[in-house]
Parts: structure tokens; C-alpha cells; sequence
């Protein structure tokens, strides 16, 4: 591993509206999007994510996130080669409320994938035990939050990390879930790849500001033994990425609206930017995967 | 008969107003201000949500819990028992602040 490039290429991250980041076997590199968009994607389509669709905020930063939605969801329908499911990262929702889960449902139906998995985001579950989202998205976690699935090969788990939260802290997933996250990847060969998503980031990326989770050591201690580990989290509304090892971590931009960069202000609200520079800060992360297991990540914007 | 007159709109103001809090903590930068605050058992709290974000009031003993309050959003509770309330926004759950009541 080449540290001194990855350093380098550290150091560009920020809240890059320009700039394509792919991901090869644990190796990353940016790339323009003007390139890209001549490149294609590597390998097979595996899933798309999108995430912090917010539908309910109607504020400066973003008065049309319906509007915005339907364009990301443009944006998937438009890749080459669609992928078959589609994976909401949450804040679906921006007050919980049932009328906003209705309308993200009604505009995400248009999404051209069979099937959506969604995990909470604290917006998401403010009506004590999160009722109206597990009405819409329990089923597959028998209203727990946190379940797994297979598809191409590839090992999925779900995590909520919104739903035990204490005083002055990051995310967590609670002793029930890290147990059942213990047992269900005891079962799961070294050399498959895993795909981990949560809302909330699964590694303390900026504490001050809650943005991490209370038990990401011991997460990371669980993955550490498999060959390819992706993490992927929302809440955020950038992209940040973190190698470490065989894990990656990406966060991924809203469908919404942005937020500033960690400590920059009093809190992680919505940025408000100029109205040309807004679509070229939101977008969808398109995932694929290669014959040799390698997953790889692509970035798009709306504009 | 003018003495009534004098009393009567006196006594709807007092039954139509409502009840009023007795204290107001306001939500500002993902603040609660007062972070600390003292009431007398039997008073009333108001919570006003000045942020574009929204913010809840929810106490971390399970007694009192807001729905997501959206900006100019209000959550009022009454605490009728002495005892020191500490209480969270679930959305921004580093904001920390508490209630006592003597």
C-alpha cells in the first residue's frame, strides 16, 4: 500500500463538488468527472445508494427536496447498467411525520430498482420508537432495524444507530445489536466481501458534533479479519472517506441539501449555497463489483 | 352595575389566555437556553424552537418526550414533582441541558 499517495489523496478530500472518487480493492483515486463520465463503471452493478432525501424540510438551503429527489432518482435511472436494488442510507424523512413518509414512498417509487433497503435516520424516528418508519421499512428486520441479506455473493448487514442515544453522545448500536452483529458475522467467510450500512457514521469522524458511533472500536475489531469490507453511512451530507486496511468507510452526499464541513459553524445544519452550486453537492453513490470481488465506489453529483 | 362591567372582561381575559409558561427555555444553535434552568413543582416549561434545524425535548428518565419541533415549534410540560430533569434532543443527542424543581 502506497501510504504517501493515499495521504496525499487524503488531503484532497473535502466537500468536492467536481471530483469523481473510485475505489479498487482498497486502493482509492480521484478522478474528474469529466473523465468519468466518458469511463465506465467497473464491473457488474451491485446497488445504488442514496440518502438524507429529508422529504418535510421546505427551508433556504433547499425549498424543493422533492424536486431534488426526482432528480437523483433521474440519476439512477440513467445509469448504463442499472443495478437491482437501491439502499437509503436514512433521513428519509425530515419530522417523521406519516405524511412525508407517504410522499417519499410515492416519489421513490418511480426509482427503476425492485427492491429499496432502508435503515433510520434520527429525523427518521423522533415518534419514540420510530412507529411511522418501521410501519414503512420494518418488515425486513421484523421491526428490529438491523437485519442481513446476500446478494451477488456479497455479505449485507443493516444497522440503526439512532435509537439509542444518550446524553452528549455519537450514534450507538446497544448491547442487543452488538451481539446479534458478533453472532451474525462469526458465520460469514473471511473472503467475502461485506457491505455494512448505518445512518449515523460507524467510525468517529468528528465527535464534537456527534458524528460517530459509541461502539465503532469494537466494529472495527469485528471486521478487521475479512478481505474486503465497505462501509457505508449517510447523516453527514458529504463524503468523507477513511481507509483502514481492508475497510472502507464513505459517507454519502444528501439528495437534500448539504451541510458544512466538520466544526465549520455552531452545529450540522443545512448549509445554504448559492443556487447554481447546490445540485453540484448532492447526488448518489453507484456501487459495483468485479469478477474478482472487488467492489468498486462512484460518486455522482446532480449537476 | 360599573364595578361588573370593570370585572367581567378582566375575568375572560384571565379564563380565555392560556396557560402560560412559567418558564421558557429557547432553542438557538443547537443550544438550550437556558442550560440549566429552576422552577418551582406544579410550574410549567415552555421550549420554543428557534433553529432551521429541528430539535426534540426529550427527558432521558422517559417522562417527557416532544415531537420533532420544526422552526417557531413549541413543547410545554408541567412538572408537578421536586427533582432534577435532564433532558436530550434525540435528533442532536449533544445537546444537553436540565430542569430542577424545588
Amino acid at each position: 500500500m502506497n501510504d504517501h499517495s493515499r495521504r496525499d489523496a487524503l488531503k484532497c478530500l473535502g466537500v468536492g463538488a467536481g471530483t469523481l472518487f473510485t475505489l479498487s480493492s482498497g486502493v482509492f483515486g480521484a478522478v474528474d468527472l469529466a473523465e468519468a463520465a466518458t469511463r465506465k463503471d467497473s464491473g457488474t452493478p451491485l446497488f445504488v445508494q442514496i440518502s438524507d432525501t429529508h422529504i418535510g424540510f421546505n427551508k433556504d438551503a433547499n425549498p424543493d427536496v422533492i424536486g431534488t429527489l426526482n432528480r437523483s432518482i433521474d440519476a439512477v435511472n440513467a445509469l448504463p447498467h442499472k443495478p437491482s436494488f437501491a439502499i437509503h442510507t436514512g433521513d428519509v424523512t425530515h419530522l417523521s411525520k406519516a405524511a412525508e413518509f407517504d410522499t417519499a414512498a410515492q416519489v421513490m417509487k418511480r426509482m427503476q430498482v425492485s427492491d429499496i433497503h432502508a435503515v433510520p435516520g434520527e429525523h427518521d424516528v423522533t415518534d419514540g420508537p420510530g412507529t411511522e418508519f418501521f410501519n414503512r421499512f420494518g418488515k425486513a428486520s421484523n421491526n428490529r432495524g438491523y437485519y442481513s441479506f446476500s446478494a451477488q455473493g456479497v455479505h449485507f448487514i443493516a444497522l440503526v444507530n439512532v435509537m439509542n442515544f444518550k446524553a452528549g453522545g455519537l450514534g450507538a448500536l446497544g448491547d442487543d445489536q452488538m451481539a446479534w452483529l458478533t453472532d451474525n458475522l462469526a458465520s460469514v467467510s473471511s473472503s467475502q466481501p461485506v457491505v455494512v450500512f448505518a445512518h449515523m457514521p460507524l467510525w468517529n469522524l468528528y465527535e464534537p458534533w456527534g458524528w460517530g458511533t459509541a461502539e465503532s472500536a469494537q466494529i472495527a475489531q469485528l471486521l478487521r479479519r475479512f478481505g474486503s469490507v465497505t462501509v457505508l453511512n449517510g447523516h453527514i451530507h458529504q463524503i468523507v472517506q477513511k481507509v483502514e486496511g481492508n475497510i472502507t468507510f464513505h459517507t454519502a452526499r444528501s439528495t437534500a441539501y448539504p451541510q458544512p464541513a466538520a466544526g465549520n459553524g455552531p452545529g450540522p445544519g443545512p448549509l445554504k449555497v448559492p443556487a447554481d452550486q447546490l445540485a453540484k453537492m448532492l447526488g448518489i453513490t453507484n456501487v459495483t463489483i468485479n469478477r474478482g470481488h472487488k467492489i468498486s465506489l462512484s460518486d455522482r453529483t446532480l449537476a | 352595575m360599573p364595578k361588573i362591567k370593570f370585572l367581567l372582561p378582566a375575568l375572560c381575559l384571565a379564563l380565555a389566555s392560556p396557560a402560560f409558561a412559567d418558564a421558557t427555555v429557547t432553542i438557538k444553535n443547537f443550544d438550550y437556553s437556558p442550560m440549566m434552568l429552576s422552577i418551582s413543582a406544579g410550574e410549567t416549561v415552555t421550549w420554543k424552537n428557534l433553529d432551521g434545524e429541528p430539535h426534540t425535548v426529550v427527558s432521558t428518565d422517559g417522562l417527557f418526550r416532544s415531537q420533532a419541533l420544526d422552526q417557531n415549534d413549541s413543547f410545554a410540560f408541567k412538572f408537578d414533582k421536586p427533582g432534577t430533569y435532564k433532558y436530550i434532543c434525540s435528533i442532536h443527542p449533544k445537546m444537553v441541558a436540565t430542569v430542577t424543581v424545588k
